[in-house]
């Protein structure tokens, strides 16, 4: 063979969609890797789904260019790429069986009834549910019924699995659990999978790489690691994890935030910036030195396997840090509200942004 | 910044795009041909005025010798005299005029010979049935030139609504039409909002017998209380003549009685709805803050309900202005504008006229029906899926109370049913009270004998059984395709538009569109496919809706998955989607077949001697005298409906059944 199978699955260049004059998407240029598994992230309406179903044909973009595994697919319909689908809504024909389902995708004149059975066989075994075959849809937990969608969905073994939100319908406890299991079965298969999601943890948890959205436009790509420690953005900073944002004002060195200068790199900005610091980076410390502060503690909330405190103190004015601790070094510390205590704010885990528009 | 957009992608279309698209245009070109062309050819009518244009025709006579004298415009030789021969020279668009008149000494034996020609283009004039235009003289003999007339010209313009208002008979009509139709609206709303509450609010007994009764209206053509009406209180002949205390029953006493009760069912469920959805939280709220049971009343449910109760009193007023079967039996001289068309087309064969009428019609008609649809729409939004179903508590005094007066209520609906069924069985009111079945013996009436009857089962069959596909089709395409925006928004209009188009009006449209010689489809006229054609049209609209709303009730990602899964989209269609919406689809083939079995309206403009229904021949049996037989058809029409009632809820419990299981889950 001439080509080799390429790194780059799928790539999006310069891709617009406009609804009247709104412009869902904006200039989007993308390269999803073989095999790997990408989170599109955002807030409601940033236009993410609007780019999963411009990937899958159900909603054509407006211009700009698609191409799946080195084809040209932009202007085809659904029917002529090469992907299965997982909605929210599970989207089960409620009138056939669970082997139906699974089935739907598979009949066809050419293939005996016989390869169909045992196909499916298969891919109840592979997503745990062996004997719900007979039932229908409305008979299984929302969690069976969205593995049942996600089996019927790589039955025809598709190059490209896109998952729309497939696990927001559900509870908690079974989104978690539903989460490994996904992800375990994307790895085992080695299917190159595109999931949208609003949940932040679900991104971080199952992505291999994340591709944060916002307004239309992609705001940062990385992996789960890079988009938390180094946000490139205030939006992406705010938008994954929780984020300490202080008004502040850049110096050679570091900032000034009131009377506290805190030495960091402030990526060569001057005047006002928004100094940022993750709640878990702030550490309580014993002793004075660089970067360390007094803080008062003016209320602490329980949140099972950590404390979130706010911190005040007089030097930084009406700047208020919100810091987590562990209940081990709240114990040892053995701090209440109205606690005093020193911590540190470690120069390398501080980001400096310029002021949001 | 600055980015640049690329060029716009221009989508591949799929084979089943291609076959959607190609489903979409045929449906939605049965709708241009059904509704849209007739609707325009009405309307164009209604704006027509056709005048003999003498101008456009010149003659020249000869001596008996064979020497021809001079050329001579016909309007020359119509105004020699004072006044001229023909004074009048409007007509319509049947108009034909002979010439022989403007020569007082013709005689079809003379010798003499006539040079004929038509000066102006389009001027077209006949010799016997040959159709003749163009400047070209044609010789004839005084006996061919007898033969000669001329056909009128067209104008367009107001003068036929001019003609139209300046007509004291006519204009009547309109008051008397809105004084009905507003008359009935407030009574059938009242006597409906009450029965409708005692069902959702009392714990009375027999609710279910009551629903049932007060539905009973809806598988009895509109005329039929009419004749019900008539045995009770005709002023001669009535049984319970007393009670009219001297006034007469036709008229617009016997109008607004009749009305109340065809219209009952249709304001009843509106109201049920709009009752059953209002959010038990808020009485119990109410409760809470000790209001009186009067003061929830006005604070809770009236305003729950009020979008329903405004929905029912336009639905109402529209059915009672654009009724004609119940006026036409016992209006006696209280004329209609419904009835006027009729008489205007059937009676005068004045069809200019007929279409002003109907576009008169059409204003309150299309008004009620724009508001009716905002009622709905804002009633749809009171909705919300956390809403708690309110279960009456029982009360001994109230639910006693509203027993009474459901009672009352079933006693009025029962009871003209079941006068129309004596009179159908008694030998000869008032004299012989023997029963017989000789009444039903129809071959011995005029009006199509039992062929009407069967003619009618077919028609409601062809109805139920096509409207039932292409309806579910259209809305199928309008709500589950994708792309074609304007084409599908265009659809979705037309498809709203046949509840707006009163029957009759819907009917003339036919006549001028489809009788019309020039139309290839000319040949449907008079056949059962017209009258198919209409019915289904005329019931498009709830039809379209039903269907719309049982398959918004799917999932909108069905066909995106089986896109992904290359299946094509009439496996979808015929594995889920046919099968989940059955009992909307049953439902739509009842309402249709129930309708093609009791409509008058539009179909008494297009029946022919071979395609007599029995609906029509009630009407024609009672315009006869034929009461009896004429009551017996009408009952026909009920056991028919009934029957059809019962299998269809048959059929439905037996669907859900079969699929109970994944209907419900485990």
């Amino acid at each position: 063979m001439l080509d080799k199978t390429p790194d780059v699955y799928l790539r999006i260049e310069g891709l617009w969609k406009n609804f009247g004059v709104f412009t869902a998407l904006r200039e989007i240029s993308l390269e999803v890797l073989e095999g790997e598994f990408l989170c599109f992230l955002g807030p409601s309406g940033c236009g993410k789904t609007t780019l999963l179903r411009a990937i899958a044909g159900l909603d054509l973009q407006t211009a700009g260019r698609i191409e799946q595994a080195g084809k040209d697919v932009s202007n085809l319909p659904p029917a002529e790429r090469d992907f299965g689908i997982v909605f929210q809504s599970y989207a089960l024909f409620p009138n056939l069986t669970i082997e139906k389902n699974i089935a739907y995708g598979l009949e066809n004149a050419k293939r005996p009834r016989a390869e169909v059975k045992a196909r499916v066989a298969e891919l109840l075994e592979l997503v745990g549910l062996p004997d719900q075959g007979k039932k229908y849809p409305a008979q299984l937990s929302g969690g069976q019924q969205q593995r049942i969608a996600l089996a019927r969905a790589i039955a025809t073994s598709p190059g490209l699995l896109l998952l729309d939100e497939p696990l927001s319908a559900l509870d908690a406890k079974v989104r978690v659990f539903l989460r490994h299991e996904v992800k375990e079965l994307q790895r085992k298969l080695g299917i190159t999978t595109v999931m949208v999601t609003h949940d932040q943890e679900e991104a971080l948890s199952m992505a291999d790489r994340i591709v944060v959205m916002n307004h239309g436009t992609i705001e940062q790509v990385g992996t789960p690691l890079e988009i938390y420690r180094d946000p490139v953005n205030l939006f992406v900073a705010d938008f994954v994890g929780e984020m300490n944002q202080i008004p502040a004002t850049a110096e050679a060195g570091g900032v000034v935030i009131k009377n506290v200068h805190l030495s960091c790199n402030n990526n060569g900005l001057s005047g006002s910036v928004i100094a940022t610091i993750r709640p878990e980076d702030i550490l309580p410390v014993e002793e004075n030195g660089k970067n360390v502060l007094r803080v008062t503690i003016f209320e602490m909330e329980f949140l099972g396997s950590f404390f979130r405190t706010r911190l005040t103190s007089p030097e930084l004015g009406e700047a208020m840090l919100m810091a987590d601790f562990s209940i081990n070094a709240m114990r040892r510390i053995g701090l209440k509200e109205g606690g005093k205590l020193l911590v540190q704010l470690p120069a390398e885990r501080i980001k400096i942004f310029a002021e949001a528009g | 910044m600055g980015a640049q957009m690329g060029p716009k992608i221009k989508p591949k279309l799929g084979r089943d795009d291609w076959a959607q698209r190609s489903f979409m245009l045929v449906i939605g070109l049965y709708l241009v041909i059904a509704l849209a062309l007739p609707l325009y050819a009405m309307l164009s009518k209604a704006f027509s005025t056709y005048y003999f244009d003498l101008s456009q025709y010149e003659v020249q006579v000869s001596d008996g010798a064979g020497v021809f004298g001079p050329v001579q415009n016909i309007a020359t030789l119509n105004n020699q005299s004072s006044p001229p021969i023909f004074d009048d020279l409007a007509t319509n668009t049947n108009g034909r005029l002979g010439l022989t008149k403007l020569f007082p000494d013709f005689s079809f034996r003379s010798p003499v010979n006539y040079r004929f020609r038509a000066v102006s283009e389009g001027a077209i004039y006949l010799v016997g049935s040959e159709r003749n235009a163009g400047p070209d003289w044609i010789e004839l003999d005084s006996n061919t030139f007898r033969r000669v007339v001329i056909r009128p010209a067209s104008e367009r313009g107001l003068s036929n609504f001019t003609t139209y208002f300046s007509t004291p008979a006519l204009v009547q009509s309109v008051e008397n039409s809105l004084v009905i139709a507003v008359i009935t609206t407030v009574i059938t709303v009242s006597l409906a909002f009450w029965f409708a509450y005692a069902l959702a609010r009392s714990k009375m007994r027999f609710k279910g017998v009551f629903r049932m009764v007060a539905m009973m209206p809806i598988l009895v053509p509109s005329l039929l209380p009419g004749i019900a009406l008539l045995y009770l209180f005709s002023p001669r002949q009535g049984m319970l003549k007393e009670l009219m205390f001297g006034y007469d029953i036709n008229g617009p006493i016997g109008i607004v009685i009749g009305s109340v009760f065809f219209t009952f069912p249709h304001a009843m469920i509106i109201i049920s709805t709009a009752l059953s959805i209002s959010d038990a939280r808020l009485f119990e709220a109410s409760e809470s803050l000790k209001a009186s049971r009067w003061k929830t009343f006005w604070t809770v449910t009236i305003p729950g309900a009020r979008y329903g109760i405004f929905s029912a009193a336009f639905v109402v007023f529209n059915l009672v202005i654009t009724d004609f079967g119940l006026p036409k039996v016992i209006g006696g001289n209280f004329n209609v504008l419904a009835v006027d068309i009729f008489k205007q087309v059937i009676g005068q064969q004045n069809f200019e006229m007929g279409a002003v009428v109907s576009m008169v019609l059409l204003v309150p008609a299309l008004m009620a029906f724009g508001i009716d649809r905002r009622m709905q729409k804002k009633q749809v939004a009171l909705l919300t899926a956390r809403s708690v179903v309110y279960e009456p508590k029982p009360n001994p005094v109230v639910d006693w109370f509203f027993f009474a007066y459901a009672t009352l209520v079933a006693v009025f609906i029962a009871g003209i049913i079941a006068v129309c069924q004596y009179a159908a069985l008694i030998r000869q009111w008032p004299y012989n009270l023997s029963l017989s079945l000789k009444n039903y013996d129809f071959s011995r009436m005029d009006g199509g004998g039992w062929a009407s009857y069967t003619n009618s089962l077919l028609l409601a069959i062809f109805t139920a059984i096509i409207g039932t596909i292409v309806v579910f089709l259209g809305a199928y395409m309008v709500e589950k395709t994708k792309g074609f925006e304007r084409g599908r928004a265009l659809f979705q209009g037309l498809a709203m538009l046949p509840m707006a188009i009163p029957g009759m009006v819907l009917g003339i449209a036919y006549i001028f569109f489809f009788n019309n010689p020039d139309n290839p489809l000319n040949f449907i006229y008079g056949t059962m496919i017209i009258l198919v054609v209409s019915t289904v049209t005329h019931f498009y609209t709830v039809s379209h809706l039903t269907a719309v709303t049982a398959l918004k009730q799917m999932d909108g990602e069905f066909e995106s998955v089986s896109q992904s899964l290359k299946q094509p989209f009439y496996k979808l269609f015929w594995r889920v989607t046919v099968p989940v919406s059955l009992p909307a689809i049953l439902n739509i083939s009842i309402y249709l077949f129930v309708n093609a079995m009791t409509t008058v309206s539009a179909v008494v403009f297009l029946y022919s001697t071979d395609t007599a229904l029995a609906s029509v021949a009630v009407l024609n049996m009672n315009d006869a005298g034929d009461i009896a037989p004429a009551a017996a058809m009408g009952m026909m029409i009920f056991y028919t409906n009934a029957g059809a009632r019962i299998l269809h809820s048959l059929l439905s419990k037996g669907i859900l059944a079969r699929s109970n299981a994944w209907r419900k889950g485990a």
